[in-house]
């Protein structure tokens, strides 16, 4: 394996699910050296019990479930795992000589936790002046709501997304993932790199407060620049477009199988109803037009789903993509793994995990040419480095180490 | 004022919103972005509404504004001998190249990434498709739509005896767009480090399917197809969004249904079977809560929530965002608001300012439809 892209950068990661672990994991994807730091008593992996709502390989938690996790699994492969209680004084000056070593700190904890810590950004930077620290907190660390708590849905519904999200004769609805988080992560993973090069060039570190809504709410620019400019409100829209029909989903054969067409213009059109035989439908006059097209929608929904419930999705998909109109299977998990082109593009790369097994996991979210990036370590376990990193990188002696596990300000296992 | 990209020289041929987007927050960061627009029709972004006071205006859009501030424009037919030669002229003294065209078309205007590495080896070049540059779909036609539904997050979200729901506005081509200015970022701190440039390939499916956490491993590793959840969380409960007296509010117990049910007064929801599985009972613990909420508003609930430290969220309008405490203090709404540049607008700074050439070139080159 050749040189990877971000070989040679160290980060700690502090993140609690999902943003702050997401974000860092990016950065590890890429071949930063990314140091987990865990506190036995709220590790983010779950303790000796089972977490509610995770998923466990053959939903078995197993003794140890904090290591068998599959969602913390993917957000911390490619890293390391000490563990380390920052609310003892003994366990935070060991911290702080971590951080003397690393070029980032990614934390997504509320904003006073990290002060309370004694570990905020003004005590970090004197100790080593060109750290990059990204703190992710709900709704940034200034202004009244600095302290208000939001995990990734309810961020949605502060964002804007979720009033606009739903069919158009129903109620706001939530996005199937933590979108907000995703979203989050990927800005901050960004953010931390643009500050990187800054100290390229600069010499200096600097703090990066992020929220989860922000960068969220930016993905809804038009929508904003609508009202501030024309003073209107978009609709919740379902998947309708705001100029174009048809465009929507439609139910195909079997159980839960569906279909999206989204045509935009009259060639487009005249394709589609030659490739699946309804030539006669290109001649009426309700649908000659973009604008009839639009103002027919229901009419025109309806004569498609007649269509396409005869049609196995799959093939149906191909059959309309031939014809040069954009048409798509919705994916469930399972076509996903499945997915041919998927899988010419390796996009899924499986991972054996020591006390979780052998499963696939969705790779690099890009491709890079010549520093690919893969899967090359799975996630560790509890306290997996702490000789590595503690004896090793910070050269302390073993019995420094076993006085500070006397004190329990590190540990082999999480606490109950 | 010294910015954390500030020197950093980005050549935009992208269009409509994956790409910009991608180059916006590079300018949002001090990045030198230069958008190439085709002469006359411009970024067809510029086509699209919304339009101020809904006037079709190519200088109007208010989706362009959005996504073009702070970058300066110039027009290059990229199809003439002339303008190929001018761009490759930028490009040699480039950072950084976007495109956003079909797989393949790059390459057809002789500017494959072979050409322009052997022009300038330490360019990074990011190229950003629906499908990516390799693989059986690469040439498929693909939107946001399409997007959203192969890459999986479409089947997760609306109700389950509904149809699956998109997700609202342009979301896979945002996420597309954000995913690739990670990516260049990453690939320029590699060239920093070695001096070697490469290809960046982004597609917006993948873009998709890197962010369905539990939903793929809840199949990957059990074979379970996850349902879609409607206004509930996925699999924790109290977490979802409920009517009030005056609109809607997100209702989270953040794992605490104890501390919900002592906020609401309501002892009924401490029943132990709720304990156990609540997502298994959210009908019953629903009809609890309902009652409750419709006699309370959005606003008074979020704070008087938050007061116990449970994630209580409203949810908030577009005119509720501008009026938002937070956002203001935060000066959040400045980054929206910023202008964007007239289709050409920087047309003599760049070739005469930047590149020697002299008016009368330009001149000769607007009679050729060059610029």
């Amino acid at each position: 394996m050749g040189r990877m892209a971000l070989e040679g950068l160290r980060v700690i990661d502090l993140g609690q699910v999902f943003a702050g672990p997401f974000a860092s994991r990016l950065l590890a994807d890429m071949g930063a050296e990314v140091i987990r730091v865990e506190s036995a008593l709220r590790s983010g992996r779950g303790g000796i019990r089972p977490q509610p709502g995770a998923v466990y390989p053959d939903d078995d938690p197993g003794p140890r479930p904090y290591n068998r996790s599959a969602y913390y699994n993917e957000l911390n492969r490619n890293k390391y795992a000490v563990s380390l209680d920052l609310s003892l004084k003994e366990g935070q000056e060991v911290f702080k000589r971590l951080v003397q070593i690393s070029d980032v700190l990614v934390e997504n904890f509320s904003p006073r936790v990290m002060k309370n810590f004694g570990l905020d950004y003004p005590v970090l930077c004197q100790l080593k002046p060109d750290l990059i620290m990204a703190s992710i907190s709900a709704y940034g660390a200034s202004g009244p709501y600095r302290d208000y708590v939001a995990f990734g849905h309810g961020v949605e519904a502060m964002a804007g997304l979720s009033q606009l999200t739903g069919y158009p004769d129903g109620p706001p609805l939530h996005l199937g993932v933590a979108y907000a988080d995703a979203v989050a992560g990927l800005y901050a993973a960004f953010a931390i790199l643009a500050a990187l090069r800054q100290r390229r060039r600069s010499g200096h570190g600097r703090h990066l407060d992020l929220s989860l809504r922000q960068p969220l709410t930016s993905l809804l620019g038009e929508q904003i620049l609508d009202y501030i400019v024309n003073k209107r409100l978009p609709p919740r829209n379902g998947n309708r477009h705001f100029l174009s029909s048809p465009h929507g989903c439609y139910r195909c054969r079997g159980e839960d199988n569906w279909l999206v067409i989204a045509i935009s213009s009259d060639e487009e059109w005249a394709s589609f109803c030659r490739s699946v035989g309804r030539p006669a439908w290109a001649k009426d006059e309700r649908f000659a037009t973009a604008p009839r097209r639009w103002q027919n929608q229901r009419q025109l929904d309806e004569l498609i789903t007649g269509w396409t419930e005869e049609q196995d999705h799959q093939q149906a998909m191909h059959l309309l993509q031939r014809a040069g109109v954009a048409a798509a299977a919705v994916a469930t998990a399972c076509e996903l793994l499945a997915d041919p082109h998927l899988k010419e593009r390796r996009f899924f790369e499986e991972v054996t995990h020591l006390e979780a097994g052998t499963h696939p996991h969705p790779g690099m979210a890009w491709k890079l040419s010549k520093t690919p990036g893969s899967i090359r370590r799975a996630a560790p376990c509890f306290a997996e480095h702490n000789q590595h990193v503690f004896g090793q990188l910070l050269g302390m002696p073993a019995q420094d180490l076993s006085i500070l596990s006397e004190k329990g300000v590190i540990a082999s296992s999480p606490r109950p | 004022m010294e910015e954390a990209l500030s020197g950093l020289r980005v050549l935009d041929i992208s269009q409509s919103i994956s790409g910009p987007y991608c180059t916006k927050l590079l300018a949002n960061w001090g990045a030198d972005v230069i958008k190439v627009e085709p002469p006359r029709r411009g970024d067809t972004a510029r086509h699209s509404p919304p339009f101020a006071a809904d006037q079709p205006d190519p200088e109007k859009s208010l989706l362009f504004r959005y996504l073009n501030a702070n970058k300066k424009s110039i027009t290059l037919n990229l199809e003439s001998k002339r303008g190929l030669s001018i761009f490759k002229r930028l490009a040699a003294g480039a950072d950084v190249v976007v495109e956003n065209l079909r797989p393949g078309a790059l390459a057809e205007l002789g500017l494959g990434y072979k050409v322009l590495e052997k022009l300038n080896p330490a360019l990074v070049l990011t190229s950003i498709s629906y499908f990516g540059q390799s693989g059986r779909y690469r040439h498929y036609r693909g939107s946001d739509l399409v997007a959203q539904a192969l890459g999986g997050l479409m089947h997760l979200s609306g109700l389950p005896d509904r149809e699956p729901l998109k997700a609202p506005g342009q979301q896979a081509e945002y996420l597309s767009g954000l995913t690739a200015a990670l990516a260049t970022l990453t690939a320029i701190y590699f060239r920093d480090e070695t001096g070697q440039g490469q290809w960046v390939d982004i597609s917006a499916v993948e873009a998709m399917a890197s962010i369905l956490e539990g939903a793929v491993l809840s199949y990957s590793y059990n074979e379970a197809t996850r349902q879609r959840s409607g206004a509930r969380h996925p699999t924790l409960y109290p977490s979802a969004i409920l009517p009030c007296e005056d609109g809607y509010i997100h209702v989270d117990s953040g794992g605490e249904i104890d501390t919900l049910s002592r906020f609401i007064n309501e002892p009924r929801l401490l029943d132990p079977r709720f304990q156990e599985n609540p997502r298994q009972h959210a009908d019953e613990i629903e009809a609890l809560l309902l009652p409750h909420l419709a006699r309370r508003k959005a606003e008074e609930l979020f704070h008087s929530a938050q007061e116990w430290r449970l994630p209580f969220a409203p949810v908030l309008t577009i005119a509720q965002l501008l009026d938002d405490p937070q956002f203001r203090e935060r000066s959040f709404f400045a980054t929206i608001e910023a202008d964007a540049p007239r289709l050409g607008e920087h047309n003599e700074e760049v070739l005469i300012g930047q590149m020697g050439y002299t008016h009368r070139d330009l001149v000769r080159l607007r009679e050729m439809g060059v610029i």
